[in-house]
Formats: structure tokens, C-alpha cells, sequence
């Protein structure tokens, strides 16, 4: 069986690690939240500027000064601090941030990341994600293997246009999760297969070079 | 001194539109966004604007009216997908739309007021975004050059500020407001609670009154975009 919404947040909170300062874009990747092991000391970083994010508020809780990047009203922890725009992003950019956790439309075998735009539709704009792949210390992309259609999300090089050249560090999709060798030149490494998947199957719907590193 | 106090939205406008004029408006979503300013602005009946935004508001609220309006020519922006009769007028042809990476908005206004022409990022390269744009290397890696951003005038809102143009924000409403505060020929800030001069924490002051010319307190209706609750657990 693929891996659901569900198990692809679980997965991708694996890569979480204790005192890790993370940003977790729309999406899928907002669930690894609720994955956090217990225990483990997360700080989540949201780009409009909030470092310690925490949950949805109670009904009676709701401040419309308080929201996430996706716009959706949001508490503060003990720990929160707030900055500016222009401080959220030096943070991003500079280094400062361990791991960033994001969707995709494509990811070629070499990390290059397309997840902003579809020539013909119209475009809602990049938001931070260039910012976040081209500055965060280890980017991990989750997304459904293949497109609605059947074809490929792992290619030789992305058909679409490139939020980042060279960016992703892991690919976590619901068939199974593939390391990116982005520094050099070879094949992604698939480590690891979803329940019931097989390398078969994998190999049938992935474009992109790779090689089994399972086991 | 000139007082910097008005007393309200359309008399601090006075003076400060003309048509073509390149407006920077704070705000992230409809989250800290300057919504006194901006119907001040569509009532001024200036025409041709360029507005310098990380978003476009929705239809109906915020930048939207000024839209709606087709006040604006050009929209720089880092993402517009909440906005109906912007896609309309974009795909019709009938608007400008520049894309920034979020980051580079921000820094390029925080550039601009701070007197930096352009400065060198690794946001963009070998996309889009970079294209025909100057790259260097720096230390093996490519980065591409972005230029600073100016703009006639700068319409912000925050939560306290005082007689002498000081403000504070509040939580995540701070967002692009402090750098574009300084990257205005003209600054406008409105904000909640408007306290006389003496009153502020200095050290808490988030934007010293040197960037803002004019000041007034607004009220606010503050609408939330995506309104996401949890239910209580029964004791």
C-alpha cells in the first residue's frame, strides 16, 4: 500500500531531530506537526515571522494578529518571538534554519525543485519557497510519486519552471524515500519502500535515475 | 516642529498621491495591513499606481478595493492567489504583475531605506526569477544581484505609536511594515492606540519616529483570511 497523507507526515517527522529549528510548508508537510515525537524539542519557524509556533487556537482564542504563512490563525508558546519580514528571511537565507520540509510539483534526480508554476495557469506567485530551499541548511521535499495522470514526479530534469536549482537533500514520496546526491553527479539512492511497495513498481514509475540502497 | 499627528486616514493622505506614484503597503495577507490608508487611498481617486505588496488582499478587503477600482496599474508581490478579480485583470491583460521571491521583497525594501542600491542573494538563481539579472560567484557558490526598492510613499500600520511617529507592533501584523516604513520618500503609519510622546518604552520601539511623517489612529476591523480553531477536550 502507498503511504497516506497521514504515514508521508509521519515519515517525513523522522527527519526531525532534538532542538531542530524547521519550517514546514502547506500542505502535507503542515501534518508532521502532529508527528513530533515526544519528548523532542521542535522549534517551528513561520516565515511571516513567528519563531515557536504553536497550535490552532481554542474558538475563543482567535487573534488576527497571530497566523502562520498559509494565513491560518495560530497560537504562541512560552517561547515565541516575532520579527520582521526582513529578519524572518535573513534567517532563511543566512543559514540559520536546520531543515525545511515542503511540497513539490517536480524534483529532478539532481534536487532541482518545481513547485511554484504552471506555464498557461495562473500563478499565485512563489511566496518564500525559493528563499527557503536556496538558504535552509537540509531541504526535504514530500509529495505523491506520480501526477494525477500516472507520469512521473522524479525526473531527469523538471519540465517546469525551477523554484531552485540543485535544493532537495530527500524525497520522501508515497511510494517510498530516495536520497539526492545535489553536490554531485550521481544517481538519487532509494533507501527505503513504503508497506507492500515493491522496487519494481518504483522503478516503473520513476523517470529519474536512481539505484536500490535498500536493506 | 511640524505635528505629525492627523486626524484621520484622508487628512494624512492630503497632499501625498499622484497619479503613476509607486505606493508600498504593509502587511502580510490581510494580517497587519494598513486598511484605514488603503480605502483612504481609493477615495484620494489616485490613478496608475504601482503597489509594492507581499500580497494583492482579497476581493472586496484590503488591497482588493483598490482593485476593484482598477486603481492599480503594476502589482510587486511574492504571492497573489487569494484574489478573484485579480486573476481577471492579470489574465485580461489589464494588470502588471512582478513576482519576488518573499525574502528578496523584503530585503529589497529594507535596502532601499537603508540606502543600499542591490545586493547579492542565492534566492533565484537558475530560475526565473534571475533571469537577466547579474550573477557573481562568491566563495564557489552564484549568487544573483537584486536592487533596492524605493518608493513615493509608504502607507503602514502598527499598534501603539506616539506623537513623535515611535511605533510598536503587535505579533505576526509586524511582517513587512518596519522595512517598508523606511523605504518611503513619504512614510504614513496608522495604528491602534496613539499615546503622547514620553509614553513608549524607548528601548521597545520597533521603528524610531525619524520614518514616519505622518501619523493617525485608526479603528479596525482586522478580518482574518483563514480562521483555524481546535475543539476543547471535554474535562
Amino acid at each position: 500500500m502507498p503511504w497516506s497523507r497521514d504515514q508521508l507526515a509521519m515519515r517525513a517527522a523522522k527527519e526531525l531531530r532534538d532542538g531542530f529549528y524547521v519550517n514546514l510548508g502547506i500542505g502535507i508537510p503542515t501534518l508532521v506537526a502532529n508527528h513530533i515525537p515526544p519528548g523532542m524539542e521542535v522549534t517551528l519557524q513561520s516565515e511571516n515571522g513567528m519563531l515557536g509556533m504553536g497550535p490552532f487556537p481554542y474558538d475563543d482564542e482567535v487573534d488576527p494578529d497571530l497566523i502562520n504563512a498559509g494565513k491560518q490563525t495560530i497560537t504562541a508558546l512560552p517561547k515565541t518571538s516575532y520579527f520582521s519580514s526582513a529578519d524572518s528571511f535573513a534567517m532563511i537565507r543566512g543559514g540559520h534554519i536546520d531543515l525545511s520540509i515542503l511540497g513539490a510539483m517536480e524534483v529532478s534526480e539532481h534536487g532541482d525543485l518545481a513547485n511554484w508554476m504552471v506555464p498557461g495557469k495562473m500563478v499565485k506567485g512563489m511566496g518564500g519557497a525559493m528563499d527557503l530551499v536556496a538558504g535552509v541548511k537540509r531541504v526535504v521535499v514530500v509529495m505523491e510519486h506520480t501526477s494525477k495522470e500516472g507520469a512521473s514526479k522524479l525526473l531527469k530534469t523538471c519540465d517546469l519552471p525551477l523554484t531552485g536549482v540543485r535544493v532537495v537533500d530527500l524525497v520522501i514520496t508515497d511510494l517510498g524515500v530516495f536520497e539526492v546526491d545535489k553536490k554531485g553527479d550521481g544517481p538519487m539512492r532509494l533507501i527505503e519502500l513504503a508497506d507492500g511497495v515493491s522496487a519494481e513498481e518504483v522503478a516503473a514509475k520513476t523517470q529519474g535515475a536512481f539505484v536500490s540502497a535498500l536493506g | 516642529m511640524a505635528k505629525k499627528v492627523y486626524p484621520d486616514a484622508k487628512a494624512a493622505l492630503e497632499g501625498l498621491t499622484f497619479d503613476g506614484m509607486i505606493v508600498m503597503s504593509g502587511g502580510f495577507g490581510l494580517c497587519g495591513i494598513p486598511e484605514n490608508l488603503i480605502i483612504a487611498l481609493r477615495d484620494s481617486g489616485v490613478n496608475g499606481i504601482t503597489v509594492i505588496s507581499n500580497n494583492a488582499g482579497v476581493d472586496g478587503w484590503g488591497l482588493g478595493l483598490l482593485l476593484e477600482t482598477k486603481q492599480i496599474k503594476k502589482m510587486v508581490s511574492s504571492y497573489v492567489g487569494e484574489n478573484k478579480e485579480f486573476a481577471r485583470q492579470f489574465l485580461a491583460g489589464e494588470l502588471e504583475l512582478e513576482f519576488n521571491p518573499q525574502g528578496t521583497l523584503a530585503e529589497r525594501c529594507r535596502a532601499g531605506g537603508a540606502g543600499i542600491a542591490g545586493f547579492y542573494t542565492k534566492t533565484g538563481v537558475g530560475t526565473l526569477v534571475a533571469e537577466g539579472k547579474e550573477t557573481k560567484v562568491f566563495n564557489g557558490e552564484t549568487y544573483v544581484l537584486e536592487t533596492g526598492l524605493v518608493a513615493d510613499l509608504s502607507i503602514v500600520k502598527a499598534w501603539k505609536g506616539d506623537e513623535e511617529g515611535n511605533l510598536i507592533f503587535h505579533e505576526t501584523a509586524r511582517n513587512f511594515n518596519p522595512m517598508m516604513a523606511t523605504a518611503g520618500k513619504k512614510c504614513v503609519a496608522e495604528v491602534e492606540i496613539l499615546v503622547p510622546t514620553g509614553q513608549l518604552n524607548p528601548d521597545a520601539i520597533h521603528t524610531p519616529g525619524i520614518y514616519v511623517d505622518r501619523i493617525v489612529q485608526g479603528s479596525f476591523e482586522k478580518r482574518i483570511e483563514q480562521r483555524t480553531t481546535r475543539k476543547r477536550e471535554n474535562a
